[in-house]
């Protein structure tokens, strides 16, 4: 049975207004903003559905579909650069309740779990207003047969923001249903009853949750005056609970993608581009079909592999093939790259411009610039899909960060329905941007079909590294005039990347609505290079940000925070260069051109915080150098300070303070975790990492010579919460954004030596 | 070929190709999914499992030379319903992010601990070179002090 029930504008706080602010500011080349009816309109539509599925035995299923218009249109730019629940249009985050027998309530998460904590807040958000113990809500995935599932991705640090209100308005909308239910049973009036500890009390008589579950036949959904919490009431929200999956991930229980199976299961092993730009042609089984334990040679289309009782049989096997590639006219190399990614190539837009900055005549400008290198997800967990095809329909179990558009791709690979493939997520062991792309359902579905059994199919390590996609290299101009009182009269950023939202499946489902012409002349920019990129200290008079892109010859696309941290590195590392070059204390020559606004309050806000908590100032032991920077990045501010030594040639971080305000928090220990998380795999970037291209591969391809932060890498990390909000905004990006500049900074303060191009340890070592 | 071993105090006989590594013996025969695949070179130490009292990086561990032996996995590490020292302080600590490369850790973690009862910082960071890309390693310290602490019998 369904039931739609339209509760419009009813309760509709959790679409802030945006500011305007950007869209005035956001000019094509030619320097006139796009004008598009679309992109004039202000006002935001909010719709949204709930819907009830009863049946025998499963208690009650509730779900809501949040599908508002509007917002996206106004401006994707500012969107991406302020966060918040931004990203409307075409978006179906469908939330579903489970009420059991027992009393239980299963919320089938749109969202997946990567180890952003994010079953653990949903839950908490829900045990609040259904007046549960958080105990008693269990979290899975939900699976794409469900009906509509989230249509973007899991990322962006978006799940909590936008999920936020919607689930409390779900929350209390279950409570008060099964409160209705409740007082039928008992036969009271609904009004003389409260609801605390999944029962239903009265004043003679209470009434459990799991009794109300097993009792009820009927559903009332019309909920009038529903209220829900206020925030001085919260008893779950705001408290540090362990993390939901905490015990069994420590037991070794929890099951991720690539550990998913079926009875009877094949191995699947598939070959893949032996250099960038290398494209399938066909291929000849060879000796592959005779040896040890082959079951078959798959020869699909745009694929070549084996499949076989065991992966160490399919692997060699594989080997045996006759793959004819059609190879790339040149092998790419690092010269390509390097020339292919910088400022003055590719399309440039003005992302962002206030007064005037042509600085390029300009005497007595200071220029500076930096670099940041390819990098790698290197997620531990390697991208893996099990796959069962029967009688027209198929099952994948998976890592997915968008399991909606994996599903529209396998069932376009396998000409068939959407509706026919059932894309089941398991947890993820780490995500970082890495599966957004699922080649290998794929590969796994198109196999099963094929030999008629299920099969599994992964990525090697080597292939993580040369098959998979990579963080794009950047490169940033900086300059700048100081007037008599060293105040910046005028700055000019300009920032130069590969694709990171470009050429994504996400960016196409974003702008189903709009053709890709429209699309262009509102975005302009690859919106995830210069995420991070534009110009806070908006208290200079002349400042603007330009952006330039161009495509490599090989898959690069998002990486956690995408162009956050590469973007502040330069930033960040330039106001630092300003302020000694100067001979201003880098804290207060931030402070100073920090505007008085609501967003250049809360930078100042976590920057003084942080200074206080690390000592800004204090004189530091022989051998330490101290670094500050900050940014802001989903409306999240964050401020931090590395302290770092060099010993042998190894720059040690010894310690990391750090404030960060993410408006409201759900859990305080969830945010600590993020960060800390956020700051090591930021320093692992900044000082270690990087691959390079040599004859088409993708140098290193192994972990051990792909240089990553170990434990003893790791600083002690201090972060200072602030909770200046009354909603929550992101929290999985934006610690990493200052991290990099910060213990750059702190080189500098102790040797002298700037290093303007990570991996910092390389210049030293 | 034959191969006989006590897995988790349990015996077991698998018939294998001899090069097979261990770690997809245990994790596609046995269908023992908490010991993982990270890298296949032993770089990452997520397949990290004890044989005969050592860490090992099952990954590249062939199938062959676990013949008579003993091998615990992090299915193993508790004793019934009593949680490991390691697995306790990891809880203490809420030291999982997404929990993938845990196991590894807590196994090589464990051995140190029978190996080094009160690593010092310096004895953590020499010994325990597993890869977590989420950044726990900060509570992982942690924890692999208090761990040391609850094995001591100092509390818990």
């Amino acid at each position: 049975m369904f039931v739609f029930l339209n509760i419009e504008n009813k309760i509709s706080k959790h679409h802030p207004k945006p500011s305007n602010t950007l869209a005035s500011n956001i000019k094509t080349r030619s320097g006139t903003p796009p004008e598009s009816k679309l992109y004039m309109e202000k006002k935001t539509i909010n719709r949204r559905g709930f819907i009830l599925k009863t049946g025998v035995g499963v208690g009650v299923l509730l779900g809501v579909g949040v599908v508002a218009c509007g917002s996206l249109r106004r401006t994707i730019a500012q969107k991406v650069d302020e966060g918040a629940a931004g990203f409307k249009n075409e978006y179906e985050a469908y939330i579903w309740f489970q009420l059991q027998p027992d009393g239980r309530m299963i919320l089938h998460s749109p969202k997946v779990e990567m180890g952003q904590g994010i079953f653990t807040a949903l839950a908490q958000i829900a045990a609040e207003e259904l007046e549960m113990d958080f105990k008693n809500i269990k979290v899975v995935h939900a699976t794409t047969n469900h009906g509509p599932i989230d249509a973007l991705s899991t990322g962006g640090s978006l799940t909590i923001p936008s999920l936020y209100q919607p689930l409390r308005e779900l929350a209390s909308t279950m409570r008060e249903m099964i409160k209705i239910n409740g007082a039928k049973l008992m036969d009271v009036p609904v009004n003389t009853l409260t609801v605390k500890n999944s029962e239903v009390i009265g004043a003679k008589a209470t009434i459990t949750f799991a009794e109300i579950a097993t009792k009820s036949t009927e559903w009332n959904l019309k909920i009038e005056n529903l209220v829900l919490k206020s925030k001085k009431d919260f008893t779950v929200i705001g408290k540090p609970i362990p993390r939901i999956d905490l015990v069994p991930k420590v037991i070794g229980e929890t099951l991720f993608g690539i550990d998913s199976t079926f009875p009877g299961m094949l191995f699947g092993s598939v070959a893949r581009a032996p250099v960038f730009g290398a494209v399938f042609k066909n291929a000849e089984a060879g000796a592959a079909k005779n040896m040890p334990g082959v079951v078959k040679v798959i020869i699909e289309e745009s694929f070549a592999g084996v499949v076989a009782e065991s992966r160490v049989q399919a692997e060699v096997a594989k080997k045996a093939l006759k793959i004819n590639w059609i190879m790339p006219d040149k092998l790419v190399q690092q010269a390509d790259v390097d020339s292919l990614v910088k400022v003055g190539v590719g399309k440039d837009v003005i992302i962002q411009k206030e007064g005037n900055t042509d600085l390029s005549h300009d005497e007595g400008t200071f220029t500076k610039e930096y670099y940041s290198p390819l990098g790698a997800h290197a997620q531990i967990e390697p991208n893996g899909s099990a796959a069962f095809y029967q009688d027209g329909k198929v099952v994948v179990k998976m890592s997915t960060q968008v399991a909606k558009i994996t599903r529209e791709e396998v069932a376009k690979a396998l000409k068939i329905e959407a509706e026919n493939v059932d894309i089941q997520s398991q947890y993820l062991g780490g995500g970082f941007g890495r599966r957004l792309q699922t080649s290998h359902a794929i590969e796994a579905a198109l196999m099963s079909k094929s030999v008629g059994k299920p099969v599994h199919v992964f990525f090697e390590r080597s292939e993580e590294f040369q098959n998979g996609v990579l963080r794009p290299p950047t490169h940033n101009v900086l300059k700048a005039k100081l007037d008599a009182n060293g105040t910046i009269e005028a700055l000019e950023h300009h920032t130069a990347s590969a694709d990171v939202a470009f050429n994504s499946a996400i960016l196409a489902n974003i702008f189903k609505p709009l053709s890709s012409s429209l699309a262009e002349s509102v975005v302009g920019a690859d919106f995830g290079a210069w995420r991070g990129g534009m110009i806070q200290y908006k208290k200079i008079k002349n400042y603007s940000t330009t952006a330039y892109h161009k495509e490599l010859p090989f898959k690069t696309s998002w990486w956690r925070g995408l162009g956050l941290l590469a973007n502040t590195f330069a930033i960040e590392s330039f106001m630092d260069e300003l302020a000694h070059h100067s001979k201003q204390d880098p804290l207060a020559f931030r402070l100073k051109h920090l505007p008085d606004d609501e967003k250049g309050r809360s930078i100042k806000n976590v920057l003084n915080s942080v200074c206080e908590k690390a000592g800004w100032g204090k004189s530091l032991p022989e051998g330490r150098g101290m670094g500050l920077a900050c940014s802001i990045d989903v409306n999240t501010p964050v401020a931090q300070i590395a302290e770092v030594e060099i010993k042998n040639g190894q720059i040690k971080v010894k310690k990391v303070t750090c404030a960060i305000d993410p408006g409201m928090i759900i859990n305080p220990d969830g945010v600590r975790a993020q960060t800390e998380g956020a700051i090591i795999m930021g320093l692992s970037a900044t000082l270690f990492e990087e691959v390079r291209v040599k004859d088409g591969l993708a140098t290193p391809n192994a972990f051990g010579h792909y240089a990553m932060a170990y434990l003893r890498d790791s600083p002690e990390i201090d972060v200072v919460l602030l909770a200046s909000g009354e909603n929550p905004r992101g929290v999985g990006e934006p610690p990493i954004g200052p991290i990099g500049a910060a213990i750059a900074n702190a080189v500098f303060n102790l040797t002298g030596k700037r290093v303007n191009r990570i991996p910092l340890q390389s210049h030293f070592s | 070929m034959k191969i006989d071993f006590i897995i988790n105090g349990i015996p077991k006989t698998v018939n294998v190709p001899e090069n097979m590594p261990l770690l997809w013996v245990v994790r596609d025969l046995l269908d023992m999914k908490g010991t993982k695949f990270g890298c296949g070179q032993a770089a990452c130490g997520a397949c990290t499992l004890h044989i005969d009292g050592d860490a090992i990086r099952s990954c590249s561990f062939a199938a062959q030379y676990a013949q008579g032996k003993h091998i615990t996995t992090i299915e193993g590490l508790s004793s019934g319903e009593k949680l490991h020292p390691v697995q306790q302080a990891w809880i203490e600590e809420i030291v999982p992010q997404c929990g993938y490369c845990q196991p590894g850790f807590m196994m090589s973690v464990a051995n140190l601990l029978d190996k080094i009862p009160n690593p010092t910082d310096e004895e953590i960071d020499d010994n325990i070179t597993n890869i977590c890309r989420c950044g726990t390693y900060y509570r992982m310290r942690k924890a692999i002090h208090r761990a040391a602490e609850i094995k001591k019998g100092n509390r818990g």
